[in-house]
């Protein structure tokens, strides 16, 4: 009993952090279909930033929560200005150069930071359940995961800048036709979409550990979520975390970590065989 | 110079004869002037470079966008390291190392194209699958990830991986002066079959295919048969790069590895796509440059790296060769290359 219950609230947590590390990528890609592979360097960034704030005294809750997204955000801006405004409509090349900007930030990272592990150790405690140990951080991930997507979604849905920015990916000319400057609102969504990645680096900086190559342990994850996830891109992301976290931790249990990815993969590749356009190409489809 | 336009055969066959006599100058030649060491990472640059060719075949030709070409080239040389230890012999072991790859290329092939992926998933699901193979390879260490005789060795890779022999005789094993000529005659061979596809009706298909893949569907050409085979004949060659290459280091998971993903992608974009000698070219380009970045100790070879990647694809879009061989024609006037 008490072993099921350790197994659902990992299998749980597996899914929240999916949730986290893609819901960036999901806004990216989603809305303005730029395939960022530089999305994992983002995440490295914004661990960065939540490391050597708290190294220096900030507090761990600003260091977590608030200074990721807005360094990464800033980032996020310079990066659209420079390079992927230059290449908007040319998916592949955004792809490559993005690739490129994830090469030269790993360098650059590793010439100023050298290539050893850093961290934070995991706030909060843990309470017991039965015989185990359960890290409280993991349940405040999962509340993480749920409150991020309900923020994007209401964001989306509710104000007037989500509205500008769905307007516009839907029809650019339109939207600029109707008085709204469309490369202010790329730049912004872009933006929005790195501070998240930077916001997600903070939060798995303190299960993950901090290193310049980290990004490359969860961009294969992020990517194939959101890919699984189809046109749909909250809900899409949302089920295939669920789906893909489950098999995910499932075979982690059974098995190894590295059999675990393996089998995320694989169940991945046959889904997209089975739904070449998604989970929400096929299901859910009029979701957000 | 005539004008009249050459016929296509006669064309390749003269590429084919060209490449041939550089290749035998370079094999003759090279390892009596270079030391031990340089020849030893000319073979790594010739291996490098059937990698550039294989993806430039597929990417260039093919119009698949494999960001995981090292899968292959990985797995070409994992599979001739442990069977090469488990026969005592290479000669058989280099065979299995082709057909490895070809089939896992095959088997990826089949789910993709027939799935009719876009190629920008298609590009996510190589690079996935070989950051996958390159957790799993890192993750073998110890004594249960034994295949036969040969120990996986986890992150250390096959420090142990035999060089090749002379065919049914294990006991002759090639020298480094050997290897180099082989690696040469190997990047040769690769050229020339592909140059040979592209001219038969199956290459010309699949060229139709990159061009409009619709148009050629409707044509009545079945799209993912011919995407599917040329997709492995790739795979084949990258595991044969992989062969080469592990005979001259040793295997390990960086073959996996995503730098080494991303430098095959550099190699075929500096170099030009939709050619087969630029890859090559990009290949030894852009190694020279690494090398000698990982001589200077203020810059990170990475950060070098990304930055050629970036400016490569903003600046020289086309990549080098297409570039300047459209320069030179417009400079005389002729038509383009």
């Amino acid at each position: 009993m008490d072993y099921a219950a350790v197994v659902a609230l990992q299998i749980l947590s597996g899914v929240a952090t999916l949730v986290i590390v893609s819901l960036g990528l999901a806004v990216v890609f989603g809305m303005m279909r730029v395939i960022n592979l530089a999305h994992g360097e983002f995440l490295m960034l914004g661990g960065y930033t939540a490391v050597l704030a708290y190294g220096r005294g900030v507090n761990l809750w600003i260091a977590l929560l608030i200074l990721p997204p807005v360094v990464v955000g800033i980032v996020g801006v310079v990066v659209e200005r420079l390079l992927i405004r230059r290449l908007y409509g040319r998916m592949v090349d955004t792809m490559l150069a993005t690739w490129g900007l994830s090469l030269a930030l790993i360098g650059g990272v590793t010439m100023l930071f050298g290539n050893s592990v850093t961290g934070v150790s995991a706030p909060l405690g843990s309470f017991i359940i039965g015989r185990f140990h359960v890290s409280v951080y993991d349940l405040f991930l999962m509340l993480a995961a749920v409150v991020l997507s309900v923020a994007v979604w209401a964001v989306l849905k509710f104000t007037p800048a989500g509205l500008l920015a769905r307007g516009t990916m839907q029809n650019a000319e339109m939207a600029s036709a109707l008085g709204v400057a469309p490369d202010r609102v790329y730049a912004v969504t872009f933006a929005a979409g790195a501070a998240l990645s930077g916001l997600a680096g903070g939060l798995i900086a303190p299960i993950s550990g901090v290193v310049p190559t980290m990004g490359t342990a969860y961009i294969a994850k992020a990517f194939i979520t959101v890919i699984t996830g189809g046109a749909a891109m909250l809900t899409g992301t949302l089920t295939a975390s669920g789906l893909l976290g489950t098999v995910l931790t499932s075979f982690t249990f059974l098995t190894t970590p590295v059999f675990g990815e393996v089998a995320l993969l694989i169940v991945a590749i046959v889904l997209l065989r089975l739904l070449p356009r998604g989970i929400t190409g096929r299901f859910l489809r009029r979701a957000l | 110079m005539s004008r009249v336009p050459m016929a296509p055969g006669a064309r390749t066959g003269l590429e084919i004869g060209a490449a041939v006599i550089v290749a035998a100058v370079a094999a003759v030649y090279l390892p009596q002037v270079l030391e031990l060491f340089s020849l030893i990472n000319a073979t790594v640059w010739v291996s490098m470079a059937v990698l550039a060719l294989s993806l430039g075949l597929v990417w260039g030709f093919g119009g698949i966008l494999c960001f995981g070409q090292t899968a292959f080239f990985g797995l070409g040389g994992y599979t001739y390291a442990v069977a090469s230890i488990n026969f005592g012999d290479t000669t058989w072991a280099v065979p299995l190392a082709l057909l490895m790859p070809t089939l896992l290329a095959a088997a990826l092939g089949y789910l993709m194209f027939y799935g009719r992926i876009s190629d920008v998933y298609m590009g996510v699901i190589t690079l996935t699958t070989t950051l996958i193979l390159f957790k799993f390879a890192s993750s073998t260490a110890g004594d249960e990830w034994n295949i036969g005789e040969a120990p996986l060795g986890g992150f250390n890779g096959i420090p142990a991986t035999p060089p090749l022999n002379f065919p049914l005789a294990p006991d002759q094993q090639l020298v480094p002066e050997q290897i180099f000529a082989v690696a040469v005659l190997c990047l040769v061979a690769c050229y020339a079959i592909a140059k040979l596809v592209l001219r038969t009706r199956f290459g010309r298909v699949c060229v139709a295919i990159k061009e409009n893949e619709l148009r050629a569907e409707l044509l009545g050409y079945d799209v993912r048969l011919h995407k599917l085979v040329m997709f492995a004949l790739a795979g084949m060659m990258a595991g044969l790069a992989g062969v080469l290459f592990a005979n001259c280091v040793f295997v390990s998971p960086t073959m996996f590895s995503l730098s080494y993903a991303g430098q095959v992608i550099i190699w075929v974009l500096v170099g030009g796509i939709g050619t087969l000698v630029g890859p090559v070219i990009g290949c030894v380009l852009v190694q020279m440059l690494t090398t000698y970045a990982g001589t200077l100790s203020w810059i990170d070879p990475n950060l070098l790296l990304g930055l050629v990647f970036m400016a490569a694809v903003v600046a020289v879009p086309k990549g080098l060769l297409p570039t300047a061989s459209g320069l030179l024609a417009r400079l005389t006037g002729r038509a383009q290359l």
